[in-house]
This record gives structure tokens, sequence and C-alpha cells, in this order.
């Protein structure tokens, strides 16, 4: 009892600070140590694995189709994108191809999930810095594509919708109207944003030349989405690696010039502009046919087969206990996540649980780095580079 | 027996396509001991005292440019001599290409660190280091990155238990989160889903219906 009565003294150095686990312009559970001269930042050392779940462990107790909902719950700002790399990696590791329509449907909704967390991510960034308007205009925006995601799938942020084969379920009559017609009016919307913020003198002065990254210094730290387009390098997976229709679709790579906080936050809107052009051109060239691979012992049969077919009562049982057996072997397979590369390495072992499942994700890379970018910088310009950066600690610490 | 059926692999094809010279030109490398083409996917196997070696000529080479270090993971193979792969996932943003480079490890032999080809390795040779235990020589920030302060174990082996040794709570009477145990209310199932008619490729005396089954 008496060592905890006993006061003890302890000596702080004044010089380091700690940011986080909880703050709010730590999007999540981050936890940073500054060392600090005055106000100027010498050295930023992020402490992670606070959300830390084990993901990667729970996914080689998990069949291959048990394992999809995992991918919603680390970056679950875009969660379908994550879907998108799993189910391509099993497909990849299985021989099959989704059908058409499936992959349209996964254009349509990956770019869908791409605005959600763009617009999300922009919102909030501008938030940190101290712009409140933004976010709340955002997030009335966001309710309608999350309004997309639940009537898709049936639920608005963990979908489990891309499954190995092809979707979960076809779309339901009359959405593609409705996601036309919001196509339509959200470039407006856009406008406005940009008009709130582009010009914004307070904006440019707490972004422009904070955080400067050079193309050279993103390669070296593993940078991919629109941090490392924002430095000038003009890298796309959509268009230099594409997957499912994405080599159909017509659309802008945007890229940056100065590589500063600013510019990946042009980069980001114009980005957005881009995922509408490629959403209506997904729901101009989608035609009516199968979402998933027509084998069953893939995907499940449909309720109706199931009740006059025993085959498929069969197919059915064996899917949702045993599920399918992958074919031994390996595959690195990375998708152009709204962050940037996200990549899963899925080891087979021939059985119907993944061996080994790493999941790249983006932001870690992103976060390593922020010791580099925020270095001699002002303690207030570390919230601007963190939001600019776009972490999500789901994905960061699995 | 399986040795003297299986390897009636396919004919060598006449002409080297420029896959086939890429992989030879990695071949090439010193240090790299072989290379395999799997899902249009390129792996090279390398040793692991020569593997600052094969990285920096990896990414200065013109050849192959690999700029980044997208991921650097490890797998734990319990039944090998050496237990642990380290598994490099290499991108050329210049030449839009990718390749896996793969080196062994056990427990105890380090790993010579890729820091200074690649700076962003730091934190994944923390996370192998973390969750497998493997360790990297050269590397000076060796911490413990995803798991909890003060961590015991290494929770990625193939030998640790899903549910961990340790569960946390908050203990009133004390006033602080306390370690226990790990209880469970009920036992941990995993159930083996290998059955002699799929699964298990090779049966004692059946290898003639694996061939076959391989052949397609």
């Amino acid at each position: 009892m008496d060592d905890i009565v006993t006061t003890r003294q302890v000596e702080i150095d004044s010089h380091s600070i700690n940011f986080g686990p909880q703050h709010p312009a730590a999007h999540g559970v981050l936890r940073l140590i500054l060392e600090l001269d005055g106000e100027i930042v010498e050295r930023a050392d992020p402490h992670i694995g606070l959300l830390h779940r084990g993901t990667e462990k729970l996914i080689e107790y998990k069949t291959y189709m048990q394992a999809v909902p995992y991918f919603d719950r680390l970056d679950y700002v875009s969660p379908m994108c994550e879907e998108h790399a799993f189910a391509l990696a099993v497909e990849k590791l299985l021989g099959i191809t989704a059908p058409d329509r499936a992959q349209w449907i996964r254009v349509l909704f990956a770019e869908i999930t791409r605005v959600l967390n763009h617009l999300l991510n922009l919102t909030t960034y501008a938030l940190d810095v101290g712009a409140i308007t933004p976010a709340l205009w955002g997030f009335e925006e966001r309710e309608k594509l999350m309004e997309f995601h639940e009537a898709a799938s049936g639920a608005r942020l963990h979908a489990n919708y891309f499954r190995p084969g092809g979707v979960a379920k076809d779309l339901p009559a009359g959405l593609t109207d409705k996601i036309a017609e919001w196509a339509e009016t959200f470039p407006k919307f856009l406008d406005d944003l940009e008009h709130l913020l582009t010009g914004n003198r307070i904006w440019r002065q707490r972004t422009v030349d904070i955080g400067v990254f050079s193309a050279e210094q993103a390669l070296a730290w593993g940078f991919s989405g629109p941090p490392l387009r924002a430095s000038g390098v003009p890298w796309d997976l959509r268009r230099s690696q594409p997957y499912d229709k994405y080599a159909e679709v017509d659309f802008q790579v945007p890229v940056g010039r100065n590589g500063d906080c600013f510019d990946r936050y042009l980069v980001r809107l114009a980005e957005t502009r881009e995922s509408v052009k490629i959403i209506k051109q997904a729901l101009a060239k989608m035609q009516p046919g199968p979402i998933k691979v027509q084998d069953r012992k893939f995907t499940p049969p449909t309720r109706g087969e199931m009740k006059r077919s025993m085959e498929a009562l069969i197919h059915h049982f064996k899917l949702y206990t045993e599920g399918y057996h992958v074919p031994a072997g390996e595959t690195y397979t990375a998708v152009e996540s709204p962050k940037g590369e996200f990549g899963v390495y899925l080891v087979s072992d021939g059985t119907n649980k993944p061996y080994r499942c790493k999941i790249r994700s983006t932001g870690f890379a992103f976060l390593q780095a922020v010791d580099v970018m925020s270095k001699r910088h002002m303690l207030a310009d570390v919230c601007a580079i963190i939001g600019s950066l776009d972490v999500v600690f789901g994905e960061i610490d699995r | 027996m399986a040795e003297e059926t299986a390897p009636e692999a396919a004919p060598p094809p006449p002409e080297p396509t420029a896959a086939e010279l890429f992989a030879a030109a990695v071949a090439s490398i010193p240090g790299v001991t072989g290379t395999r083409w799997q899902h249009g996917e390129l792996t090279a196997d390398a040793s692991r005292d020569s593997i600052v070696g094969v990285m920096t000529a990896l990414r200065d080479d013109p050849r192959f440019a690999f700029e980044q270090l997208m991921d650097l993971c490890g797998v734990d193979w319990p039944e090998r001599a050496e237990r642990f792969e380290v598994v490099y996932n290499l991108l050329s943003v210049s030449l839009n290409q990718r390749i896996r480079v793969v080196v062994t490890a056990d427990e105890t032999t380090p790993v010579p660190s890729v820091l200074t080809v690649w700076p962003a390795a730091t934190w994944w040779e923390r996370e192998a280091w973390d969750l497998f235990g493997i360790v990297f020589s050269g590397q000076p920030d060796l911490r413990r990155i995803l798991t909890d302060y003060g961590f015991e174990g290494h929770p990625l082996r193939k030998d640790f238990p899903l549910t961990g040794y340790v569960e946390v709570r908050y203990d009133e009477d004390r006033k602080s989160v306390i370690y226990e145990p790990v209880k469970l209310t009920q036992d941990f199932r995993s159930f083996d889903f290998l059955s002699p008619w799929e699964a298990i490729t090779t049966l004692p005396g059946d290898e003639k219906v694996f061939t076959e089954r391989a052949k397609g």
C-alpha cells in the first residue's frame, strides 16, 4: 500500500511531448513522441500498435471466405478496396476470373469507396488545420454514398461485398439510376469544397511548402498513391497494372509538382473528380449478367436453387463449413486503394485456410516517414502532415 | 517413389521469352540462388549473407531499377531446418515490374538489414522482429512495433497460440490494468478439414492419382 501513496519524483524533459494516443488530429490512436526545440520538431517517433488486433493471425485460422470481413475492418474508411485486394489474390491462386458484370460492379464500388475515403480525408484534414465547415459538408455527402454501400451490401461500412469469384449479390433494382443521379450533382459539391479551401489564405499558409517530400525520397520511403503522385511520380496501379475493368475506363492520373501538403490535397481533390468520371463509365458499360463465378465449388448457389436442388444444398453446406481448398502457391497482389498501394501477400499450402496472409498497409510506410517529413517544422505542422498523409490506424496496426 | 514419377515437367520452350530473359538476368546477380515464375510473378531465392548486395544490384542496375521496397514480411515454416522466410516485395515504377526476393533464417541467425538500401525497411524489419522474432543485423532500431509495451513472445509464429497467453482487464481494487493468464470459457476449436478425398494430395501408394491430377 505504501508504494502507491508515496509520491515519486519524475524528471520530465520539457522538450519532449506526448502527442496522443487520443488526440483529435491523430486520426485514431497514434502516439507520437515529439522531441522539440522550442516549438520546432527535432524528432518524431510514432508509436503504433494501439489498435493491433492480430488480423493476420486470425486470418490463418479462418477459411478464405471468412477472412473477407477482416479486410473491411482494416482501413475502415475504404472497406471495399481492401476486400478487392484479397478477392483478387484468392482468385489468382484459384485461377478463376470474376465475370464481366462483377468486375464492373467492383470498379464502380471501388471508385465510390475512393470518393468516400477522399471526402473523409480532405475534410478532416481541413478540420485538423482549423476549418470546420468542410467536415460538416463532407459528412452529408458521405452519407449519400454510404446509402449506396448499404443498398448493395446491406451494411454502411463493413460491407463484406467483394468476394473471391465476384461480388456477394447483384445490385438492387434502381440503384444504378440513383448513383447516376448522384454523379451528376456531386461535382457541384466538389466545386463548393474547392471554393472553401483551395484559394483560402489560411489553408494555403498551413499547407503550402509544409512537409515537402521529393520524388526520390517518396520512392525510397515506399510511398504510393496520392502522396507519391503529389511528389511528381505519375504512378497509379489502376493505370500501370490494371485489374478488373480498369483497363477499359478512361481517366487521368493527377500528378503534383512540389510534394507538399497542399499538393497532396490537390491530388486527392482531382482524383475525386476522376473517380466520378470512372463511376459514370462503369454505369454506362455495365451489362446484365452473372455477378459471380458460376462454379459452385467457389461461390454459393442462390436460395431458390437450394430449395429445389439437393446438390445446391450440399454445395452451400460445404462452402460455409469447409470452404474451398486453394492450391498451394503464393502471390503478392496489390490494388490502388484510395490511400495508395494496398497489397496482400497470400501463401496457400493447399488447405482451406490461408497459411500466411501478410497485409501490406499503405499508411505504415507513410507514418514511418513522418519523422523525416516533420523535421524542423513547427509543432502545429505535424497535424497538417499527418492529415495530408491520410493515415488510418485500422490498417496500420492490423 | 514420388520423386521418380513427379519431375516429368513440360519440355523447355524453344525461344527465350522476355520473362525468361528477365529471370535469367536476375539469376545472374551474385547471391541469387534460384528464380521461379508463379502466377505471373517472379520469385528469386537469395542467400542470406549477400542480401544487401542483391538488393543494391536490383535497385541500381538499369535492367531492374527496383526503386521501391513495397513490403517485407516473415513467413514461419516450423518444420523446416531454417524455419523463417523473409520475403521482400519490390516494385519498379520506371519499368513497371515487380519481383519477390526470399531469404531464409532461423531464430538465432541474423538477416542483414536492407536499411541502407531503402530507409523504409526499418519499420517492416521491426515488424518481422516483433511478430516472428527474426533478427536483423545492422538495424539500430530493432524495437517492437505492433504488440503491447512489455509483450513477450512472437505472436505470428505457428507455435504461438491464437488466443495468446495473457489477457488484460481493469482491476477495480488495484485501480490499474492487470495481466492475467488467458481463461477460455469454451475450448478453442480448430477443425481439421483435411479429408483423404480432396485435400491430402498424396496417399501412400496413391502417387499415380496425384501426378495425374497435377497434369490436369
